[in-house]
C-alpha cells in the first residue's frame, strides 16, 4: 500500500496552546482511517488542516506526493462531510448534490445523470425534489454523503458525521458507510470520539490524546493489544492491575502484584526484572469459577450483577482488587454473593507502561 | 359568545381601540379630506338640489336661477360664502366678481323673481354653469388629479395641467429616485458591513454594532448639522481630498443631491444592517466551508450560497429603508437644494403653508398608494419557498 496522504512534522498552535504536536501520519490509498480521541485531542484540527481551513504552524502535508499547504480549500478536490451536514437549505436535494459538479463546469446532461446515480447509491433516488428541511436526519446525512462523493474526490473527510443520529440509525449508517467504502475503493478519513464506531468501520484507527498519536493500527490490535493505559481505557472497558516484573520466559511475563499474588501475561516486549507495569484485561476475558488452580486466579465475591440485555455485567470485589466482568447469557448464572475465583488466560492480557 | 370568548375579546379591546383611534381613523380622515368638496354645497343648498335636475340648457330655467338667488338671499355666514366663492373662482376665473355683484343685486330687492343674465351677462356663459354644477356635489376627484398634475377641463375630460403648473409628478418621481438611490447605497454598504459584524466576535462585534446604531440615538438636527460641517467646501471631506491631491477644487457635496443622499444613507443604514445581520446569524457557519470543499471559490460560494440565504434580510432591509426614505422631510430641507426637495415638503407646504388640507391629503394618499403597490410587489417576490427554515 502506498502512502497517499502524509503529515510530516505537523504542529498547530492556537496562541500559546499547542493542539497538534509534531505529528507524523501516513494514510494509505483506499484506506478507511479513523481518528479517534476525546474532544480537544486535536483530531478535528488535523482534518481541518487536510481540508484547507486551518494552516499548520509547522510541517508539511502531502497529498498524492504533492505539498498542499498553499492550496486553498476549493482547489484541493477533497470531499468533506460535516458534523451537521452543512446542506444548503435554499437548494433541493438534487441541487445540493449537483452543486460541486456545477462548480466544476460539468455539462448539464452529465450533471443530472451523475446526480441521479449518486442519489440512487444512497437510496434517495425519489427525494431529489425535496428540500433538506423536509428530510430526516439520516436522509440528510445521506445527501451530504452523496454530495461529497458525486465528483469522485480523491479523499472523503468526515467530521463526526453520525454524531447527531440516534443509536439504531447510527449503527445502520456505519454499515452502509463501510459498504460504500469497500465498493467504491475510496480513501476515507473519519473523525470520531465514539470508539465502537471506529472499531466497526475502520481499516486502521489512530488514537489521539493531547495532540499526539497514542497508537495506530487495525481495530483488533488497538482493542486486544493496547500499548498505553490511555488506549486501553479509552477503547472499551478494561481492568487494570498493577504489577512488578519478576521474570520473562518464552514471551510470558511473571509479575508480582502485591500481597504475594502472581500474574502471568503473554507479551512480545523485552522486559527487565523490577519494571513496574500494568496488566490490562477486558471484562469479557474474565471467567468466574470455583477453580483456584485456573491461570491468574484471584479470589473474589460477586458484589453486583447488572442485567444488560445481551450480557450481564459483574462487579467482582477481591482482597484489594476490584474487577469488572461480563457474563454471556449462555453461561451459568453467578448470582450476587457468589464466592469464587476470577481468572484470565495469559494470552488475554496486554502489558502497558505504568 | 361564551364567557371565555367575551373575556378574550375584552383583552384585545384596548388594541382594537388604539388601532382604530390612532391608525384607521386618521387614515379615513385623510381619505375623506382629499376627496371632500362641500364648500359650495353648504353655501348653495337650494341650488345644489335644483342643479341635480338641470338639463344642460343655458341659461337654465327660472327655477334654478331663482334657487341661486334664494341661496344668496338667505345666507348669513360670510365665511361659508367666502369658502364657496373661493372654490368657484378656482374652477371658473371671474366667479368671485360675478357672485359679489349678484349677491348685492338680489339682496336689494328681496322677493322679486330674478333673471341672472340681466344682472350680469356672464351668467349666460355655459362654462360658468358647468363649473357651478361640478362644484356642487360634496365629493370631488380634483385634489387627487391635481396631486398627479391632472385636471378636468371645461368639458369634464381629464387633461394634463400646463407645463408651468405641473410640479407634483416631477417631485414624486424625484422622491422615488432619491429613496431608491439611498436604498441602493444602504444595501451596498450594509451587506458587507453586516457580514463583517456577523464574522467578528467579542468587543469588536459590540463596537461595530454601536457604530451603526449611534446615528439612531442622535438627534436628527445634530446629525444633519454635522454633515453640513463635514461636507461643505472647506469642510473635512473636501479638505482631506485636497490634501491628498485627489482634487484641485472642492467638490460640491452639500446643498445638492449628493448631500441629501449621503446624509440620508447615514441615518437609514441601521435599518438595512440590522435585518441583514439578524438573518446572517441564523445561517449555519459551516455552509461557506462546505461550499469551498465542494469546489466553489469564495466569490462563487458567496453568490450561490450566502447571497441567496441573506436575500430575505436584504429585501426587508431595503423595504424598510425605502419606505422611511420616501417620507423624508428635514434632511432634504437642510442639506438639499431647491431641486432636491421631496414630496413631504410639498405636503408640508399645502398643510401648513396654504392650509389646503385637501391637496395635502391627496398627495399623502398618492404616496401611500405607491408605497402599498411596491409592498405588494415585494410580497410577491419575497415569498419564502416551502421547507426553507429561515
Amino acid at each position: 500500500m502506498d502512502a497517499f496522504i502524509r503529515f510530516e512534522n505537523i504542529s498547530k498552535a492556537f496562541g500559546a496552546q499547542t493542539v497538534v504536536d509534531n505529528l507524523d501520519l501516513t494514510i494509505r490509498r483506499g484506506e478507511f482511517l479513523s481518528l479517534l480521541g476525546p474532544s480537544g485531542s486535536g483530531k478535528t484540527t488535523i482534518l481541518m488542516m487536510l481540508a484547507g481551513f486551518v494552516a499548520p504552524t509547522q510541517g508539511r502535508i502531502r497529498l498524492d506526493g504533492r505539498e498542499i499547504q498553499g492550496v486553498p480549500a476549493h482547489k484541493r478536490d477533497l470531499g468533506v462531510v460535516f458534523q451537521s451536514y452543512a446542506l444548503f437549505p435554499h437548494m433541493t436535494v438534487s441541487e445540493n448534490v449537483a452543486f460541486p459538479l456545477r462548480m466544476r463546469g460539468v455539462r448539464k446532461a452529465e450533471i443530472s445523470e451523475r446526480v441521479t446515480r449518486s442519489l440512487d447509491m444512497v437510496q434517495l433516488g425519489k427525494l431529489g425534489a425535496r428540500r433538506p428541511a423536509q428530510l430526516s436526519g439520516g436522509q440528510q446525512q445521506r445527501v451530504a454523503l452523496a454530495r461529497a462523493m458525486v465528483y469522485e474526490p480523491k479523499v472523503v473527510l468526515m467530521d463526526e458525521p453520525l454524531g447527531a443520529l440516534d443509536k439504531q440509525l447510527r449503527e445502520q449508517m456505519q454499515l452502509e458507510l463501510r459498504d460504500l467504502h469497500r465498493s467504491l475503493g475510496l480513501t476515507i478519513v473519519f473523525v470520531t470520539h465514539d470508539q465502537s464506531e471506529a472499531l466497526t468501520m475502520s481499516d486502521r484507527i489512530a488514537v489521539f490524546e493531547s495532540g499526539r498519536i497514542e497508537q495506530i493500527g487495525p481495530p483488533e490490535e488497538i482493542y486486544d493489544r493496547p500499548q498505553t493505559r490511555f488506549v486501553a481505557e479509552f477503547i472499551g472497558e478494561t481492568n487494570v492491575l498493577e504489577g512488578t516484573v519478576v521474570s520473562l520466559e518464552k514471551g510470558v511475563a511473571r509479575l508480582s502484584a502485591g500481597d504475594g499474588r502472581t500474574l502471568l501475561a503473554r507479551t512480545d516486549r523485552d522486559l527487565a526484572a523490577g519494571q513496574r507495569l500494568l496488566v490490562c484485561v477486558r471484562p469479557e476475558r474474565i471467567a468466574v469459577s470455583d477453580d483456584p488452580g485456573a491461570a491468574n486466579a484471584i479470589p473474589v465475591e460477586v458484589a453486583d450483577s447488572v442485567y444488560q440485555g445481551d450480557h450481564i455485567r459483574l462487579r467482582l470485589e477481591g482482597d484489594g482488587v476490584s474487577l469488572v466482568g461480563r457474563r454471556d447469557r449462555s453461561r451459568a448464572d453467578v448470582p450476587t454473593g457468589t464466592r469464587g475465583y476470577a481468572s484470565f488466560a495469559p494470552d488475554d492480557c496486554a502489558l502497558v507502561d505504568a | 359568545m361564551n364567557a371565555a370568548g367575551l373575556r378574550s375579546a375584552a383583552l384585545v379591546l384596548p388594541l382594537v381601540l388604539f388601532l382604530g383611534v390612532f391608525f384607521f381613523w386618521p387614515l379615513a380622515t385623510m381619505l375623506t379630506t382629499a376627496v371632500s368638496d362641500d364648500a359650495v354645497g353648504k353655501a348653495f343648498p337650494t341650488t345644489a338640489a335644483a342643479l341635480s335636475s338641470w338639463d344642460g340648457a343655458v341659461p337654465p330655467d327660472a327655477a334654478i336661477q331663482t334657487a341661486v338667488a334664494t341661496d344668496l338671499r338667505v345666507i348669513e355666514d360670510r365665511s361659508v360664502l367666502g369658502d364657496a366663492v373661493r372654490r368657484l373662482n378656482s374652477a371658473v376665473p371671474g366667479f368671485r366678481s360675478l357672485i359679489t355683484k349678484t349677491y348685492r343685486t338680489v339682496r336689494q330687492n328681496d322677493d322679486a323673481p330674478v333673471d341672472l343674465t340681466a344682472i350680469d351677462a356672464q351668467w349666460g356663459d355655459p362654462a360658468v354653469w358647468r363649473g357651478f354644477a361640478r362644484a356642487v356635489p360634496p365629493y370631488t376627484d380634483r385634489n387627487l388629479l391635481a396631486a398627479v398634475d391632472l385636471q378636468r377641463d371645461a368639458e369634464g375630460d381629464i387633461r394634463q395641467v400646463g407645463e408651468a403648473a405641473s410640479a407634483n409628478r416631477i417631485i414624486m418621481v424625484r422622491t422615488f429616485v432619491i429613496a431608491a438611490s439611498v436604498t441602493a447605497l444602504c444595501a451596498a454598504i450594509g451587506l458587507p458591513y453586516a457580514m463583517l459584524i456577523a464574522g467578528a466576535g467579542g468587543w469588536v462585534r459590540t463596537l461595530l454594532l454601536l457604530a451603526v446604531l449611534l446615528p439612531l440615538w442622535t438627534s436628527l438636527l445634530v446629525r444633519t448639522a454635522a454633515w453640513v460641517v463635514l461636507l461643505q467646501n472647506n469642510g473635512l471631506v473636501n479638505g482631506f481630498l485636497q490634501t491628498i491631491g485627489l482634487i484641485d477644487h472642492p467638490l460640491p457635496l452639500i446643498f445638492n443631491r449628493a448631500g441629501v443622499v449621503i446624509a440620508m444613507t447615514h441615518v437609514l443604514l441601521p435599518f438595512m444592517v440590522l435585518p441583514i445581520y439578524s438573518v446572517l446569524l441564523t445561517i449555519p457557519s459551516n455552509l461557506m466551508p462546505a461550499a469551498a470543499t465542494l469546489g466553489a471559490n469564495p466569490l462563487r460560494a458567496f453568490r450561490h450560497v450566502l447571497f441567496p440565504l441573506v436575500l430575505p434580510g436584504l429585501m426587508s432591509g431595503s423595504l424598510l429603508v425605502f419606505m422611511v426614505a420616501l417620507g423624508y422631510y428635514i434632511t432634504p430641507a437642510l442639506v438639499g437644494g431647491a431641486e432636491d426637495q421631496m414630496i413631504s415638503s410639498v405636503i408640508a407646504f399645502y398643510a401648513t403653508g396654504t392650509a389646503n388640507w385637501g391637496m395635502a391629503a391627496a398627495l399623502g394618499i398618492i404616496l401611500l398608494a405607491a408605497t402599498l403597490a411596491l409592498y405588494a410587489v415585494y410580497g410577491r417576490f419575497s415569498r419564502t419557498p416551502p421547507g426553507f427554515g429561515v
